[in-house]
Parts: C-alpha cells; sequence; structure tokens
C-alpha cells in the first residue's frame, strides 16, 4: 500500500486543530489509514501515513485532510466545476502502437507556495509509483501554460528526430543521447517502457517546443516554479480508464489553488474517434434503499436521514427521499465500483466498533482433509518412535535436489521459478531430502544419534492439472550416528506400514547413485515403487557439509489417503 | 518488482471453464452484477500465467466456485492452514515462503456483525479476547477490515489478522445465489507463534537452522491460556 509523507504542522493546520500523536494514530485508525511512522527531517517533523491502494484522493496533504475535516463535519464537500478553456490538444494516430491514451486539462489562476508547490510534485510521483504502475500505464507532465501556445500536438516520432532540452539539463540533446546519459540517473527503470520501439510519443506546442517526452522527461522550457499562474497538464497512457482517474485526481486535488477554488479548465482533445472535453470529473449517482444500506454492515437503528448524513461525512454527499437514498459520487471516489463500496463507506462512518456482533447461526459439521489427518497421525507415530519433527522450506536450488542428492534426473520433473531472486529459489523441491539434510548440518552439536522427521508436500510437474504441477505428501526420516543406522530406517518403514496396517509391500535393491553402493533399496507398494531408502553416499554428505553417516527414507504417503 | 514467482513453463491453453471466463473477463472489462467493472482490457494470458500462491484466498475462491456449482446452495464453513510465497525482501520477520490460516463462512444473509462475532470467538480460542477493528482494503473484499489485538507486554495494538466480505464481483459470476454473503478472515501463522512464544527471527522456528534443542524442550502449547 502506498505511504505518503505529510508535514504534521501544514497538515494540522488544515485540520484546524492539533492532536497528541497517540490522539492522531487512534483518528488514522477510525478513518481507515494508519500512521506508519513519526520522523524528523530538517528539524521539520513528518508523519508517514499508509494510504488504502484504491484512495487516490488521499495521496496529498490536499485530499487527505480535505477528506478528514469532512469525515468529522469540520467542512462540507466541495463540487468541482469545469469550465470550457480554449486549448486544444490534438492525438496523432501515430502513438496507438506506444502510448494510445491523452488527457489533458488547465488550472487557472494558481497560487503556488513552496509547501503546495513540493506537494505537487509528490502526488504525480505517488501517482506514477502506484496507479501509473512505475509510469508504465500512466504518467503525468506538468507545465507553465505562460511560457508556450496552444494547440498541443500528441505524435511518435523516430527517436533521432526528437531534439530539445530535457528538465534540468544545460544542452539539447536527441532521445537516443539522452537514454545514454539517464541510463546512470533514477530515469534509468522507466527507459525500457519505450526503448526499443520504432517511434517514441511525443508532446509539442504550436510552435515546436517540446513539453514532454512521456514517460521519461519533461522539457526545459515549460517547467512550473514557484511563480507559475497557470498550469497545463498531460496525462499519457496505456490503459484509458487510469488514465482518466489521474487526472481527475490532480485537477480535484489542486484545483483549491485556483482563483476560483474547485474550478478547472477543460482542454478539447481531439483524435480520429472524436473530439471530447478533457478532465471528465463526472459525477455518478447511486440511488439505493437506506435499509439496504445498512444491512451487509450489520446496522440498526439508523434513519434514511442518518444514512444520507453518514455517507455525506465520507465524501460520498448524500440526500434521503423516504427509503431512498441518492448518493453523490464524484471525480474523487473513482474507488466506488458497486453499491459494497457505499455500504462500506457507510459502516466506517457508523464505526466498525459500533457494529454489534452476532455468531453466524449456522451449524455446519466440521471434518479435517483426509491427507493431512492422515499425516498428523504419522507424524504422532514417528515422534513416538523418537524422531523429531523439521519444517523446511520448499523452494531450493537446482543443485540441492539434483547433483547435490547425485540425480541427474530430479530436473526434468521440477517446477522451475521464471524469477529466482538468488539461487536458493530456483526451483520447488521434489524431494524433503535437502531440508533434513541442510537441518542435520545446521544441528551437528546435537547429542547422537540425531533422528529427524517431516512429513510435507513436494511438487512435480504435471500434464493433467491446470497449473501444470501437482503436490505429492511424502514422509522423509533421517538417522545420524556412530554407525550408518541402514537397520533403523528399515525397522521405521516396518512401523510405519504397521501404522498404515499394510502388508502387501517390500524392498529390492536399487541402482540409485544417491545410496552407497548396495546400501540403497526401492520400497515397493504392490509392484509399484513409492519410495526408498538406504545409506547416503559420502559425495552426498559432503554436498551437505555433513560428516557422519547417515540413512535415510523417503516415500510417498499418496497411496495411504 | 512483481511479488510473485513465476512458474517457468506457460501453458497456452490452461484448462479454464469459459462460460465462468467469459463472465470473469466481462466484470472486469464492462462491469456487470451491479458493478462498473474496471474498463481495461482483461488478458487471459495473465491469468494463464502459473504462480506460488501469494495467499490461500486463491484456493478458497477455487473452492467456493466448486460449492457454486452444486444444484442447491448449502451454507458451508471452512478453513485453511497452508503455505504461501512472496517474492519480496527477506529480513528477520520475512520469508519467502510461510504459512497462512484462513476462515470462510458462506451462507445467506451474513454481514460484518457475523464477521465481527465468529472473529471474537476464534480469536478468544487463541487466548486473545480484546480486539479491534480498521478499516483496510483488499481488491477482492468489500467492506474490509483489519483486526487489531491489544499486546499486554508491548503495551500497544498490535496489527493480527485481516478479513472482509467478498466482493459481489468475485461472487455472482461463480453463480453464487445474490443473497449469499461470503466472510472470511486470515492470519499468518508465524507471526503469533513468534509473538506467542517471544521468538525474534523467523529462522528460529521455520527452516533448517532451527535449533533442534528447542523443538525438543518446548513445552505443549495452550494456545488458549496467556
Amino acid at each position: 500500500m502506498p505511504t505518503i509523507s505529510v508535514t504534521r504542522d501544514v497538515l494540522y493546520e488544515r485540520l484546524g486543530k492539533t492532536f497528541t500523536d497517540e490522539d492522531f494514530e487512534d483518528e488514522c485508525f477510525d478513518f481507515g489509514i494508519e500512521l506508519d511512522d513519526i520522523v524528523e527531517e530538517n528539524n521539520v517533523v513528518k508523519f508517514k501515513i499508509d494510504i488504502p491502494a484504491n484512495r487516490y484522493d488521499l495521496l496529498c496533504v490536499e485530499g487527505l485532510s480535505r477528506a478528514m475535516n469532512v469525515f468529522r463535519d469540520r467542512m462540507i464537500v466541495p463540487k468541482f466545476t469545469v469550465v470550457p478553456g480554449k486549448e486544444k490538444l490534438i492525438v496523432d494516430d501515430s502513438v496507438s502502437g506506444v502510448r494510445p491514451y491523452c488527457v489533458a486539462a488547465v488550472l487557472r489562476d494558481m497560487k503556488f507556495t513552496e509547501e503546495s508547490y513540493n506537494s505537487f510534485i509528490l502526488l504525480q510521483d505517488k501517482l506514477h509509483q502506484n496507479i501509473g504502475r512505475e509510469r508504465s500505464l500512466v504518467s503525468i507532465g506538468t507545465h507553465d501554460l505562460d511560457t508556450i501556445q496552444g494547440p498541443f500536438t500528441y505524435q511518435a516520432l523516430a527517436p533521432e528526430q526528437i531534439k530539445f532540452q530535457p528538465l534540468n539539463q544545460d544542452s539539447v540533446m536527441t532521445a537516443p543521447e539522452m537514454f545514454e546519459k539517464f541510463r546512470q540517473t533514477y530515469l534509468k527503470p522507466y527507459l525500457q517502457i519505450i526503448e526499443g520501439k520504432p517511434l517514441y510519443p511525443l508532446i509539442t506546442d504550436a510552435n515546436g517546443v517540446v513539453l514532454s517526452l512521456p514517460p521519461i522527461i519533461n522539457g526545459e522550457h515549460s517547467k512550473i516554479t514557484l511563480d507559475t499562474k497557470n498550469v497545463f497538464i498531460e496525462v499519457t497512457a496505456c490503459d484509458r480508464a487510469k488514465c482518466r482517474i489521474v487526472i481527475d485526481t490532480i485537477c480535484s486535488m489542486f484545483s483549491e489553488y485556483c482563483s476560483t477554488p474547485f474550478t478547472c479548465e477543460s482542454v478539447t482533445v481531439e483524435s480520429s474517434s472524436g473530439s471530447v472535453q478533457t478532465p471528465p470529473m463526472k459525477y455518478q449517482t447511486m440511488e439505493c434503499n437506506a435499509a439496504q444500506l445498512c444491512t451487509k454492515g450489520g446496522i440498526t437503528g439508523l434513519t434514511p436521514d442518518s444514512v444520507a448524513d453518514h455517507l455525506t461525512k465520507m465524501f460520498l454527499p448524500s440526500k434521503a427521499v423516504g427509503e431512498q437514498v441518492t448518493v453523490e459520487i464524484g471525480p474523487t471516489r473513482h474507488d466506488v465500483l458497486h453499491q459494497c463500496d457505499v455500504e462500506e463507506d457507510l459502516a466506517i462512518a457508523y464505526g466498525y466498533n459500533n457494529i454489534t456482533e452476532q455468531v453466524p447461526n449456522l451449524n455446519t459439521i466440521g471434518a479435517e482433509q483426509e491427507c493431512n489427518k492422515l499425516s498428523d497421525a504419522i507424524r504422532e507415530e514417528l515422534a513416538r518412535a523418537g524422531f523429531t519433527e523439521v519444517l523446511t522450506f520448499s523452494l531450493c536450488s537446482r543443485d540441492d535436489i539434483s547433483t547435490s542428492l547425485r540425480n541427474g534426473k530430479a530436473l526434468e520433473e521440477a517446477v522451475q521459478i521464471a524469477n529466482p531472486k538468488s539461487n536458493e529459489f530456483q526451483v520447488v523441491r521434489t524431494s524433503l531430502l535437502p531440508g533434513i539434510l541442510k537441518t542435520a548440518s545446521c544441528n551437528r552439536k546435537m547429542p547422537l544419534p540425531l533422528k529427524l522427521f517431516e512429513v510435507s508436500d513436494v511438487v512435480f510437474k504435471s500434464e493433467d492439472t491446470e497449473t501444470g504441477s501437482k503436490n505429492q505428501r511424502k514422509i522423509c526420516a533421517l538417522f545420524s550416528g556412530k554407525t550408518s543406522g541402514f537397520e533403523v530406517v528399515h525397522g521405521l518403514l516396518d512401523r510405519i506400514m504397521l501404522s498404515l496396517s499394510e502388508t502387501n509391500y517390500s524392498i529390492r535393491a536399487s541402482e540409485e547413485s544417491m545410496f552407497f553402493t548396495g546400501r540403497g533399496a526401492d520400497i515397493l507398494l504392490g509392484t509399484e515403487k513409492i519410495g526408498h531408502l538406504g545409506i547416503l553416499h559420502p559425495e552426498v554428505l559432503e554436498n551437505f557439509e555433513i560428516s557422519l553417516p547417515c540413512s535415510v527414507l523417503e516415500m510417498s504417503l499418496e497411496p495411504f489417503v | 518488482r512483481s511479488k510473485q514467482w513465476y512458474q517457468r513453463r506457460v501453458r497456452e491453453e490452461a484448462k479454464f471453464p469459459s462460460d465462468y471466463l467469459e463472465r470473469v473477463k466481462t466484470t472486469h472489462e464492462k462491469g456487470g452484477y451491479g458493478s462498473t467493472g474496471y474498463d481495461y482490457d482483461w488478458k487471459v494470458v495473465e491469468a494463464q500465467k502459473n504462480i506460488l500462491r501469494t495467499h490461500t484466498t486463491a484456493v478458497s475462491a477455487r473452492m467456493l466456485y466448486k460449492i457454486a456449482q452444486q444444484p442447491e446452495f448449502k451454507p458451508v464453513k471452512m478453513f485453511s492452514i497452508d503455505r504461501v510465497f512472496r517474492n519480496e525482501t527477506l529480513d528477520a520477520t520475512h520469508l519467502a515462503e510461510f504459512h497462512q490460516i484462513e476462515g470462510v463462512v458462506a451462507d445467506r444473509n451474513l454481514n460484518l456483525g457475523h464477521l465481527i462475532g465468529i472473529l471474537h470467538t476464534f480469536f478468544k480460542k487463541l487466548g486473545i479476547e480484546k480486539l479491534k477493528f480498521k478499516p483496510a482494503y483488499n481488491p477482492y473484499t468489500e467492506p474490509s477490515m483489519e483486526i487489531f489485538s491489544y499486546h499486554e507486554g508491548l503495551k500497544k495494538w498490535v496489527e493480527i489478522g485481516n478479513s472482509g466480505i467478498f466482493r459481489p464481483e468475485m461472487l455472482l459470476p461463480m453463480g453464487l445465489p445474490a443473497d449469499v454473503n461470503v466472510i472470511a478472515w486470515g492470519l499468518s501463522l508465524e507471526r503469533p507463534t513468534m509473538i506467542k512464544c517471544g521468538i525474534n527471527n523467523i529462522r528460529e522456528l521455520i527452516g533448517p537452522k532451527v535449533n533442534l534443542n528447542m523443538v525438543q524442550d518446548f513445552p505443549i502449547c495452550r494456545v488458549n491460556k496467556a
């Protein structure tokens, strides 16, 4: 979930009151956000607040404080208006292969302070990181409208044809030159979003001045300063819905600083599919039955008027008409998709901790899955036989299940991970042995003999399942001591089969290189091999850094489930 | 930047029930069942990617789908305690794989009051009685609640779980009746164990570095006693 950093004193000023740290934590709790940390940066106290991932309207101090004020009846929900503007943006078809969507808006007659300017930049960063998926889906460019001239063009050009002075650089560069330079900077991760494509997206004005090369960098020419009065916002995207959400968010958050607060100016966006006015800043209404809204939350005793009041506190201005409630959902609440979103907000306003608890009036008969029930019973038997249980990792290295066990064929049947973070996570284990051997190695100071077991899943590739893989519950036991203990694991096998009421089993000499020559055996259930046991080959012991002889037993529990 | 582990082989024709797939796709792209949907291009290739599950809710969803295919809906209560995988930075309290406990109740007309009630009952069995609920967000539950309990030793409220009522966009395409609500909650197995047993490093609890003396000497775990 996103975390925002707000200056405590700015927040409290906007809330019209101060809190102790504990009281503010409680305030956040009731509202559904979390005060994660309090830090001091340059002698300024900052709050790090966790924001739900679907609340784009809370990602800056402006939106957050407004919402908290409305929540506590300190403020009325503002109405956002869009006045028709004269600016035009033309979208050329050439962008369809690289970054198809573009919308724009104007914030007229703004007054920035250093604080609000920083907040403006931070909001764009947060939107880039989260809904923008690190700019790959959506990115934002903000510009000083007085330094540029419409109509604006959004098109895609060959990289070498793109030439301008990027933000904070002192010379004009071509796009390829820029990319080389940016590879050494914080912009490196964004280059791959368009690099390699035949055409790069570009926004220019009527005089050919470059506003931005989305999603990489803006131009130095149109950069915003503290003196900027009129802001041109352009949002480009690969996802049309997220594109609209982002521009609505910026406009609703920062239009409060315009000379006519909460008003923004539209831009006409023309493309081959027609002409639209953006930003959308739409209002939807939802007609709901007041009593029905209460049922999900288990809320009783609210009149339709109370329901409407509660929802209004959640930035969903509502009015009761008889038994119905009309709920207004504005451009700050793109997270509302269904009536259940409104029902949640009602429950939040009512207070989750005020809801009367009930136990579901439902009688059911409980049971365990047979595999788990049997596994627990086997674990008991193995513990009674004096073996200590271990619980090990299911991800391991390719070597762990193959070369370290002298089993070249193991990788053919193993599920491999496409993006391992390290070689500890290359494959999903096909055997419990690596885990139990690593445990033995880490616990070499334990008194002898060392007797360990694990009953857990391994995973094999499978043609029969949707996921291409199948779990198998296995039993694995290890004996390590001054003697090799073959007779101990053999005795354990007999004990396990006795516990399972199984007599139709046998062992036969095994060819597997994992075992000492002539000291390994396959376990057969009828004629089918279900496991093996034996004394481990010294090379295996060496691979796992074990200095004492070991005997092991590993078998599938599946045939007995 | 993915939090998921991808299995290397990606199969082109996964065996999804085609009518269910169409409903899921439409709900994402255009909405339906009273929802506006997400208005984007849902890609079956993404759905086909095989990953190590990041939470057991993925399996609960499969179970609910199976239940929805029965001719007559019968209420259920289900639980699971099983392994999940996260591709995140590792530290003293975070591993790439750990265990989740999950509970699910599906019945007609369940609400948050029932969820709160069952949570109090569940946690009381673990010796935890003082609970507080905080609004939260999960893409698949609405309303959602984080569960906090008061830790007497640390003298503060600590998050112990997450819960909610599954969204209609998740349940209705499965074919569950419209008045069936599914409440669910989940918590990790390792974290409460570490808090209860005073263990600071998760590797002392799971993996090869567990001290076997601890395993042998540990007293009977009486969860409902403080």
